[in-house]
């Protein structure tokens, strides 16, 4: 039988000509259903790219993603993603959010039963108690619980995270840690976590695969972690595998972060460039 | 309840009464008395001394002029007509009054004259309608139009007509400048294929609108029975008017934030409930900008066309009475001015509590 997921040889590269940019190259991996999988890796390396492809959001220039043994071509409901950036609709509310995406996904599902969905997958985040408020309203980790509800509500195959909990501080990041846990073992889902934080993958995965820094990362060495479910901060972080897992992991990155500044060192020369500031939406007379 | 009231305030844009109702309740009388000052004596010092200014300057044109007038009788007419002239004006006798920039007081009378002209005629319009209800009701049984009352209209008549004209013109610009904002939104093609369509015209005088649109008007409606000048000044109010919410229409979906349209993807929308549901809804707050500048360049248009249109409404009212050239017209064309101004000030407000409701970022 074929893997759940596969990606085989993809390489992704930006631009064109001299301002060609190869992101990724000749990544490989395979996940197994219902695997919880992190991949770690520095900032700009290209981890949103590598979401971005398995979403189908956008197309590899090289090899292919398989889910399920077909072919990925486009974005698809069977992939959830929590974007790292939220991106919920700010015009509607909590529910609002989540409503649209089952309404689209499950167009027979019938009124009352769509409320009922809805409110069960914002219970799964406790946010009950914020359904009918606006996103503007709630804070950086509810707006990051809503999105996760959004994801599992489309009841996907797969759900991929792409730093969910970066944004957060580290009390509000502890208790979303354990909740996406706790979701994890609930709903059987496939997760692909995207993060910066080792104990992070460590705390969650079943397997941490860094991602070596760009241009033209890869999947670096993958580390299998093996400690019984659930898991609790507090019991691991007394856990002498733990900190052996975790100092063989950083020493890992840190080998390749020096790598990653003498390769820059060496290579790049930056070009005098005025910063392109963000597009502001401005009326025009 | 206090908070209800400042609520209220702010929202309806009056924030400046804030301190006001804080200073009546006694909280921080200080720092409230300060704000009040700034805000509120300050403007309402400066309101008269905008209006001494006023009454300083129209005495001297005044002056000016009277010492020509006189001049000019003693030149044509001789020392005894001249005299007599010095004495008319002096005797503020109507007939003789120099003609020039009115005082406050003069604009003020012109107003009370206004009101007074509009209670005449309308009680001129009611009893005429008592006296051909009967008629009017024979002639609708006989299957005949009704006689309608044809007399002058009166200068609040004239301000209703330019605000229907005006709501006519933002209606049909939104029509036209909506969908087209939309649709050159979407597709890039289509947007640098019309680029230059926008560029040439959206500075053209509102002048050559009203020309080029009589010239189709006339022509398409020469036969039918309709009020021609105001079909062709609202038109052309609309088509000097659309543009700034063509312009931000299109804007407002071409930049819907690229992480919305993610979500549009990975749900897999449709495009119908993708423009519906994701780009119209985040393009809301700039239509809306949009519009509101759209309506007060039809409120300052329309005066001008109507000016030159000859179709009833402030823009005729005002170019009446400067032909006109009665003792008190100077003074009722200022009148005219405050009037536009003040209703141009009143519809940027509403179009603005309406952009605020609408907007999603400010309704947390
Ligand atoms: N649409 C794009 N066009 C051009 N370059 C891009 C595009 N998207 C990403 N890149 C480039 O690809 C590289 C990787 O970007 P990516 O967003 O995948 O990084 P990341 O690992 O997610 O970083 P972070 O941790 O900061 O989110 C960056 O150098 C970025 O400039
Ligand atoms: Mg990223």
């Amino acid at each position: 039988m074929a893997a759940f997921l596969e990606i085989r040889n993809v390489s992704k590269s930006f631009g064109t000509g001299s301002s060609r940019v190869e992101v990724l190259k000749n990544i490989n991996l395979t996940i197994e259903e219902g695997e919880f999988i992190a991949i770690v890796g520095f900032t700009g390396s290209g981890k949103t790219t590598l979401i971005s492809l398995i979403a189908g959001l956008i197309e590899p220039d090289e090899g292919e993603i398989l889910l399920k043994g077909k072919r990925i071509s486009g974005p698809g409901p069977d992939r959830g993603v929590v974007f790292q950036n939220y991106s919920l609709l700010p015009w509607l509310s909590v529910a609002g959010n989540v409503n649209m995406a089952v309404k689209q996904v499950f167009p027979k599902m019938k009124s009352k039963e769509r409320k009922e969905h809805v409110a069960r997958y914002i219970e799964m985040v406790n946010l009950t108690s914020a359904l009918h408020k606006m996103p503007s309203e709630l804070s950086g980790g509810m707006r990051q619980r809503v999105s996760v509800a959004r994801a599992l509500a489309m009841d996907p195959e797969i759900l991929l995270l792409d730093e969910p909990l970066s944004a957060l501080d580290a009390l509000t990041r502890g208790s979303l840690q354990i909740e996406i846990e706790r979701i994890w073992r609930e709903s059987k889902k496939t997760v692909m976590l995207i993060t910066n934080d080792v104990d992070e993958g460590i705390l969650l995965a079943d397997r941490v695969i860094p991602l070596k820094p760009g241009p033209r990362a890869t999947l670096g060495t993958i580390f299998p972690i093996n400690f019984k479910r659930p898991r609790d901060k507090a019991t691991i972080n007394a856990d002498e595998n733990f900190k052996k897992e975790r100092n063989a992991i950083n020493s890992y990155l840190m080998e390749l972060g020096k790598f990653r500044s003498a390769s820059n060192k060496k290579v790049y020369h930056l070009p005098q460039i005025e910063p392109q500031l963000p597009r502001q939406k401005k009326a025009i007379v | 309840m206090g908070r209800k009231i400042l609520n209220s305030f702010h929202w309806l844009g009056f924030s400046f009464l804030e301190p006001l109702v804080r200073l009546i309740r006694g909280e921080e009388p200080k720092k409230n008395g300060l704000i009040i000052f700034r805000k509120v004596i300050v403007p309402i010092a400066s309101v008269l001394l905008f209006l001494g200014v006023c009454n300083y300057f129209a005495h001297y044109l005044y002056a000016v002029e009277r010492e020509r007038k006189i001049e000019k009788t003693l030149a044509t007419q001789g020392e005894e007509a001249a005299l007599a002239m010095q004495e008319c004006i002096d005797s503020g006798d109507l007939s003789c009054k120099p003609n020039s920039l009115p005082s406050p007081g003069d604009v003020w009378n012109g107003a009370v004259t206004l009101i007074e002209d509009h209670k005449t005629i309308s009680a001129d319009k009611e009893a005429f309608r008592e006296k051909t209800a009967g008629i009017n009701a024979k002639r609708k049984a006989q299957g005949k139009e009704p006689i309608t009352y044809t007399g002058r209209p009166s200068f609040v008549d004239q301000i209703m007509t330019s605000l229907e004209t005006v709501f006519a013109g933002f209606l049909l610009a939104a029509l036209l400048a909506i969908p087209a904002g939309i649709v050159l939104g979407l597709s890039e093609t289509l947007r640098t294929a019309l680029n230059w369509v926008i560029q040439i015209f959206k500075p053209v005088s509102p002048v050559v609108w009203l020309l080029l649109v009589s010239m189709v008007v006339k022509t398409i409606l020469a036969s039918a029975d309709m009020d021609k000048s105001f079909v062709i000044s609202f038109i052309s109010v609309g088509l000097c008017s659309m543009w700034a919410t063509l312009v931000n229409t299109a804007m407002g979906v071409s930049s819907v934030d690229k992480d919305y349209l993610n979500v549009s993807k990975v749900l897999r929308l449709g495009v119908f409930s993708n423009v519906f549901k994701v780009i119209l809804p985040s393009s809301i707050p700039l239509i809306f900008t949009g519009l509101r500048i759209t309506l007060s360049v039809a409120w300052m248009v329309l005066i001008a066309i109507e000016l030159l249109a000859q179709s009833p409404g402030l823009g005729s009212f005002v170019w009446e009475e400067f032909q006109n050239g009665a003792n008190d017209s100077n003074a009722k064309i200022i009148v005219a001015m405050f009037v536009i101004g003040g209703i141009g000030f009143a519809l940027d407000r509403m179009m603005m509590l309406v952009q605020k409701a609408v907007s999603y970022e400010s309704r947390a």
